[in-house]
């Protein structure tokens, strides 16, 4: 393998590319973005960088030049071609490939009645971030945000805490109530409340009001939301519309075994957002957080360099953490809402606690709220568990 | 080898505890301690995968 290909310059291509990199691949690689800058650190972008307390070259990525990386930045691949191996560019190039990482990512999903108003926008690149910072310096102080998932939910806390009017839309009639289960939405929504978030929860959106530029939001129950500025904030959706037609499997994302290559096909792999990756604890999940991609940007680059049938299962056990407001809120494992909840540490009230997921007595998670010293702890419990109950293949 | 933690960049999410627990710990009080800020050489694979893990790159580490 003389030449890799890594299509995403963001976390989980980094990380292939180090990762490359440190298993003594000296060939090419090739890093291909469709953003126009460096890789990034996302995170940040509800948080620290939206606050304004951290700039942009705080929270760019470390990248040393002894990594002797080539970047083909603010082009988009355009197709691929499995059978002479290539990706084409949006700018008319060709690029061949030995290897290819697939991490292309996601971008923040739109609904059908999304419009490109002025005060409209997502928040998943430094631009979008940017885009929103600029209109709190302009002057918007009234803002509704649509999704109440984790981007919704910090967005809501940082805007809140630059002083700005918020309102919390949702579908459902809690926040986060699709990954954390009734009980433990119903601290989140107490910790909005707390902080002078208005709730509109439960309502589906029509649409937005105003033509020149956003003036509120329409809900179906007949109710109008008064904003200057709209974050809307439902999820991403996997970037994989240049795959099509090239033979590569696609199911909410790419598929792959647990190993990150593409099942079929030679020395190609996926990793990060758009990779739906057979997990050995788990099964197939597509996972959305920083830890997925550096962990799997490694193996994926690691199955890369492996002779056949050498390779290894990324095992890692999914992570995340969310602050919002004074609360740190990290997620280890992969429950699901409607597993029973256990208090183990601390209690609800308090804003302290640790709560198990648990499945026919199995722990399927753990929700750490303001305790991250119990993270390694937990997150042990949940492996150990995941591992001893591993489906059998 | 040398550890440097940017504080304000660390979030403490714990991931280095796991790689390298002799060298680093979060406390009850929510902060990062570096146990060992010149661990031995015999470490450095378990700290340059903390640095790796760090999801606020947070950890370098010099020479």
């Amino acid at each position: 393998m003389r030449s890799v290909v890594i299509v995403g310059a963001s976390l989980a291509g980094v990380s292939a590319a180090r990762s490359l990199r440190k298993h003594g691949f000296d060939g090419r690689i090739t890093l291909v973005g469709d953003e126009a800058h460096l890789p990034y650190q996302r995170p940040p972008l509800s948080k620290q960088f939206l606050a304004g307390t951290w700039d942009r070259t705080r929270i760019e990525h470390r990248m040393p030049d002894s990594l002797g990386l080539d970047w083909i930045l603010a082009t988009r691949a355009t197709s691929l071609d499995l059978a002479h191996r290539e990706v084409a560019l949006d700018d008319g190039r060709g690029l061949r490939f030995d290897g290819l990482v697939i991490a292309t990512g996601a971008r923040a999903r739109k609904p059908r009645w999304y419009a490109d108003l002025p005060g409209v926008f997502t928040l998943r690149t430094i631009d979008d971030a940017m885009a929103i910072k600029a209109h709190v310096r302009s002057g918007a102080r009234r803002f509704a945000i649509v999704g109440a998932g984790f981007i919704g939910s910090e967005a809501a806390a940082t805007l809140r805490d630059l002083g700005c009017d918020v309102t919390l839309i949702d579908i459902e009639p809690l926040p986060m109530l699709r990954v954390l289960g009734e009980t433990l939405a119903g601290v989140c929504v107490r910790l909005h409340e707390a902080h002078g978030v208005q709730m509109a929860l439960g309502n589906a959106v029509e649409g937005f009001v105003g033509t020149a530029k956003v003036e509120g939001v329409r809900l179906a129950d007949g109710r109008m939301i008064d904003a200057d500025g709209v974050v809307v904030g439902l999820g991403v959706v996997p970037n994989v519309e240049w795959l099509h037609g090239s033979g590569i499997a696609l199911d909410d994302g790419v598929p792959c075994d647990a190993t990150c290559a593409v099942p079929g096909v030679d020395r190609i792999v996926v990793a990060g957002d758009v990779a739906r990756c057979d997990h050995p604890y788990y099964g197939p999940l597509r996972i959305e957080h920083v830890n997925n991609a550096i962990a799997q940007g490694d193996f994926a680059a690691r199955t890369l360099l492996a002779s056949p049938g050498a390779a290894e299962p990324c095992t890692a056990i999914p992570f995340f953490w969310s602050d919002q407001y004074d609360c740190k809120l990290q997620l280890v494992g992969a429950p699901s809402p409607n597993d029973a909840i256990r208090v183990v540490e601390g209690s609800l009230g308090e804003r302290k606690f640790v709560v198990l997921f648990e499945r026919n007595g199995v722990a399927t998670g753990a929700l750490l709220l303001n305790s991250p010293h119990r993270v390694p702890t937990y997150t042990s419990i949940v492996e150990d568990a995941a591992r001893a109950h591993e489906p059998a293949t | 080898m040398k550890i440097v933690v940017d504080f304000d960049a660390c979030m403490s999410n714990a991931q280095c505890v796991r790689a390298a627990p002799s060298v680093f710990e979060v406390r009850e009080d929510g902060f990062l301690y570096v146990l060992q800020e010149q661990p031995p050489e015999s470490l450095r694979a378990a700290v340059e995968e903390a640095a790796r893990l760090c999801p606020t790159q947070a950890i370098t580490i010099e020479v």
